[in-house]
């Protein structure tokens, strides 16, 4: 887990995996960027590729300096979810580790 | 190593697409010391500690909720067995409804929908608190709504309490008289080797071997199990078995990491995690419909046994590799009113009471949410209860009956009960049983296999 930083939401720290998958368009991968950059979240590692017509994306995001809670990102990303129909999801890195690796 | 975009889409899917979820964090709260011969004090230090306890537990619930995208979907309360705080009041009806009111409210303002441990231990006798109780239990859980009962009305070592058995069965009659449908009777739960951390309702309760504090997770995903089942329709049931024991130990693993660290927050002690499947009424989150995935065509035909067994010991191991904590009940709830597989199969004749009672040897919690005619007398529902413990006892499990005698109704009915709590077929049961033999009460001495030392 990542060093705590005292002086932020500790739900809102360390690395978290975003997914999305749906129908591939222009612009996704924009939408997101733009809203990772405006709450200062950095994105430290990207895997994407097209399966027939579906865009499907991780992404790993760093949320150390992160200005607002997981519940603001999670709403946001909510948001372009519904706009552009796809599915997002954002969830901390630790359960993943938890459930696939011994 | 990183994780792989395979594995991340694994546990997307089984969050979004297979209802997986920790479906329960419940706090167990040890409220020994608020003990006092005085009501007005006694009743004011408990709600103020449920009130301030609860209110925390569902603000670290939702932080967590929101970290790992992992629903918590309960968050509930478990007390000391409430007869013995009510030990040193008087024994009186108001004063044990007054303290399920005190529950009730203080469940309320913390935004708790149910709080667990009102009942007892009366395995192998009663103190006047515990008769006390079994009086007053009709009318306290008949005006209150949050609060959830529990008797223990045997185990290995001492045996079963029929004289606390031959009561019960009336007073699953008094309070079925006193709610719709006779839901009053969905809120206790009476048992075989009650655990004392089993985390879900109605059963739970925090026992008197427990810490101040301790915070039990119970884990469910019987649609994550089906989906796995399916997708494995060819292979023999070495590799199923395998095959469900690597699924049950990722979300096993998911249910630890949470757990741990909603104590952590909180500043408790972690308890256990309870690997139960538990089914709900939403669609694919069916035991029912993982036996039938197994390849029984319908669960209570022929093979469901032997399936659920198999199931059940899966899961275990699964879990038990995952997670040095598993406790509570861990293994597979089989409630017939909340799981669409076991309502269709009552419906379409495949399961009868028989042979739900057969499945509950090898399951892990009893006769759960059925139904039964209206008259049923009291002296059947006793029978069906000693029977049900019997296989506890003798078994050494634990086995719990919650059974719905629902006014007005006759076999075939469809009672309705809403929400989690789902509906049922009313299903046939002898109303000519055995009246003698309840009404010689006493005690079923404990099993020889108690004599251990």
């Amino acid at each position: 887990m990542a060093a705590k930083n005292p002086k932020k939401n500790n739900s809102a720290s360390g690395i978290s995996i975003l997914t999305v998958t749906g129908l591939d368009q222009v612009g996704i991968i924009a939408k997101i960027s733009a809203a990772m950059t405006k709450n200062m979240i950095n994105i430290v590692d990207v895997n994407q590729k097209i399966m027939e017509e579906h865009f499907v994306m991780t992404m790993a995001c760093d949320l150390t300096n992160a200005t607002v809670s997981i519940k603001d990102i999670q709403a946001s990303l909510a948001r372009i979810a519904d706009k552009m129909d796809l599915r997002i999801t954002f969830q901390h890195e630790d359960l993943f580790k938890a459930m696939h690796r011994v | 190593m990183r994780i792989s975009v395979e594995e991340v889409f694994e546990t997307v899917q089984m969050t979004m697409d297979q209802n997986f979820d920790i479906r329960t964090v419940t706090l167990g709260i040890n409220l020994k010391d608020c003990m006092s011969r005085n009501a007005n004090e006694f009743n004011k230090a408990v709600e103020e500690r449920i009130v301030k306890m609860g209110t925390r537990l569902n603000k670290y619930a939702d932080s967590i909720e929101a970290k790992y995208g992992v629903p918590i979907t309960n968050r509930r309360i478990s007390i000391t067995p409430a007869s013995l705080l009510l030990e040193p009041l008087p024994k009186t009806i108001s004063t044990v409804v007054r303290f399920a009111k005190t529950l009730d409210r203080a469940a309320k303002k913390a935004n708790i929908d149910f709080i667990g441990g009102f009942g007892a231990m009366i395995q192998k006798g009663m103190t006047s608190s515990d008769e006390n109780m079994l009086r007053a239990l009709p009318t306290a859980l008949a005006q209150t709504n949050r609060v959830c009962s529990f008797l223990n009305l045997g185990t290995t070592l001492a045996g079963i309490n029929m004289t606390a058995v031959e009561r019960v069965g009336h007073l699953l009659k008094d309070l079925a008289s006193r709610s719709p449908n006779g839901i009053g009777c969905a809120k206790i739960v009476v048992f075989a080797n009650a655990p004392e951390d089993n985390p879900f309702m109605a059963g739970a309760h925090h026992g008197v071997g427990e810490p101040d504090y301790s915070l039990n997770v119970g884990i469910s995903g019987p649609g994550v199990v089906r989906a796995v089942v399916s997708k494995n329709p060819d292979c023999d049931l070495t590799e199923l078995s395998e095959v469900i024991k690597r699924t049950v130990f990722k979300i096993t693993r998911a249910g630890e990491l949470i757990g741990r660290e909603m104590a952590k927050l909180m500043d408790v002690d972690f308890g256990i995690i309870d690997i139960s499947l538990a089914s709900t009424t939403a669609i694919g989150d069916s035991v029912a419909e993982i036996i039938e995935a197994m390849g029984v065509t319908q669960m209570g035909r022929p093979g469901s046994t032997a399936a659920l067994a198999l199931l059940i010991d899966a899961v275990k191991k699964g879990g038990a590799m995952a997670s040095g904590n598993v406790g509570g009940l861990s293994g597979t709830f089989i409630p017939v009113s909340e799981d669409m597989g076991m309502i269709k199969a009552v419906e379409d004749g495949s399961l009868n009471i028989e042979k739900l009672e057969a499945l509950t040897s090898v399951c892990s919690v009893g006769l759960d949410m059925f139904a039964v005619p209206g008259d049923t007398p009291a002296h059947v529902l006793s029978a069906i209860i000693a029977d049900e413990l019997a296989i506890g006892m003798a078994n050494n499990k634990t086995t719990g009956v919650r059974v719905i005698p629902a006014p007005g109704k006759k076999v075939g009915d469809i009672v309705h009960f809403g929400g989690l709590l789902g509906s049922a077929t009313i299903m046939a049961i002898h109303q000519d049983a055995s009246p003698a033999f309840i009404n010689r009460k006493g005690r079923i001495p404990a099993p020889i296999k108690a004599l251990r030392n």
